[in-house]
């Protein structure tokens, strides 16, 4: 199965913990695509810097358009505005970082 | 490399600090272009330190003025007194009569239907053909659909997946804009892109409706707005004395 790690950028008021931000990605995608969907997309969190808000995440190759329009779909965390930009994508968790290292 | 624009980031005109930041926002996510609306009577000075203000962040100001009136007449008022003053007028169907007269002006350039009323949405194949002849646009607003939840999301997806088919079928162009009242709204254009998948618009399509069709329509008014134009095709080169005698 060929996989996708993508690069995230979160931008909040306040300071988001990987709980939380684990909590609103599933939550937006079960409310696009429900649990069929998101069983689809073998979403997985990589890792998470909160001092940077950069989050790498894992999915499908077949479901990235569904994760990426979930992303898209984010404006708040824990109620207060939020939103979660992609900043890339790649093949390897390697290039990921050489690519798309935190801003 | 394409340029991407958002065609209506409507910035607090009365907080210029939060304006720049919006737009800073906008130019560090890839715009190359905004389009602001305007009241009707806005002072000169306020567009001019706008037009400053984009400048200094490196982006393109668009003048967008947004109308909702509740008559055909009322419109073709509004369209005779604002179209020489704004480079983009998009006009809000809430009524059919309103949304059949904007379809068909040439002067209209977006079409939008903010209503979650299905009776209230009339995008539908006459509206869509009468567009197509006009060369007016299809506006899908995302703020509507960012801040919508639950029932009236899925409710606005359908009429979306209902709207870009017709639109499709009738070669009306789309045109994909944020309507972003704060930072937290404004979002990539490939992310917009992204999130067009749920209305059943393929990538490339999607993207076309953030660089292409805005361009085109930016280009085609600016043009149209130039005091030289006549007519299309037709444009003065020379007057007054510059005319000699041949």
């Amino acid at each position: 199965m060929r996989r996708r790690y993508l690069a995230l950028k979160v931008e909040a008021l306040q300071e988001i913990d990987e709980k939380e931000l684990k909590n609103t990605v599933w939550n937006a995608v079960l409310r696009l695509f429900g649990e069929y969907g998101a069983s689809k997309t073998g979403l997985f969190f990589v890792s998470y810097d909160s001092t940077k808000n950069y989050a790498v995440l894992r999915c499908t190759n077949a479901a990235l358009d569904m994760v990426r329009a979930s992303l898209a779909s984010t404006t708040e965390i824990n109620l207060k505005p939020a939103a979660i930009h992609l900043l890339g994508i790649s093949g390897t968790l390697k290039s990921l970082r050489e690519k798309f290292p935190p801003e | 490399m394409k340029k991407f624009y958002d065609l209506h980031l409507p910035v607090p005109l009365s907080d210029f600090g939060l304006a720049k930041k919006m737009l800073r926002k906008a130019a560090a996510l890839g715009y190359a272009g905004v389009g602001i609306p305007f009241p009707f009577n806005v002072p000169s000075e306020t567009v001019s330190k706008l037009r400053q203000l984009c400048t200094d962040v490196g982006i393109d100001l668009i003048t967008r003025v947004n109308l909702a009136p509740k008559s055909s007449n009322e419109l073709l008022f509004q369209l005779r007194r604002h179209r020489r003053r704004f480079e983009i007028i998009s006009v809000a169907c809430w009524h059919k009569p309103v949304a059949r007269q904007a379809a068909k002006d040439r002067r209209v350039d977006l079409i939008t239907f903010p209503s979650l009323d299905f009776k209230e949405r009339f995008f539908d194949s006459a509206e869509a053909e009468l567009a197509a002849n006009a060369l007016a646009l299809l506006e899908i607003d995302m703020f509507r659909l960012l801040s919508a939840t639950s029932f009236e999301r899925i409710r606005l997806l359908s009429y979306l997946r209902r709207e870009v088919a017709i639109a499709r079928k009738f070669s009306v162009p789309v045109v994909t804009s944020s309507n972003a009242t704060d930072e937290f709204f404004i979002r990539r254009p490939r992310d917009f892109a992204a999130f067009a998948y749920l209305f059943d618009m393929q990538l490339d399509a999607a993207l076309e409706t953030l660089s292409d069709n805005p361009l085109a329509i930016v280009t085609r008014n600016r043009m149209k707005l130039q005091p030289n134009y006549v007519a299309p095709g037709l444009r003065v080169v020379r007057r007054g004395k510059d005319c000699g005698e041949s």
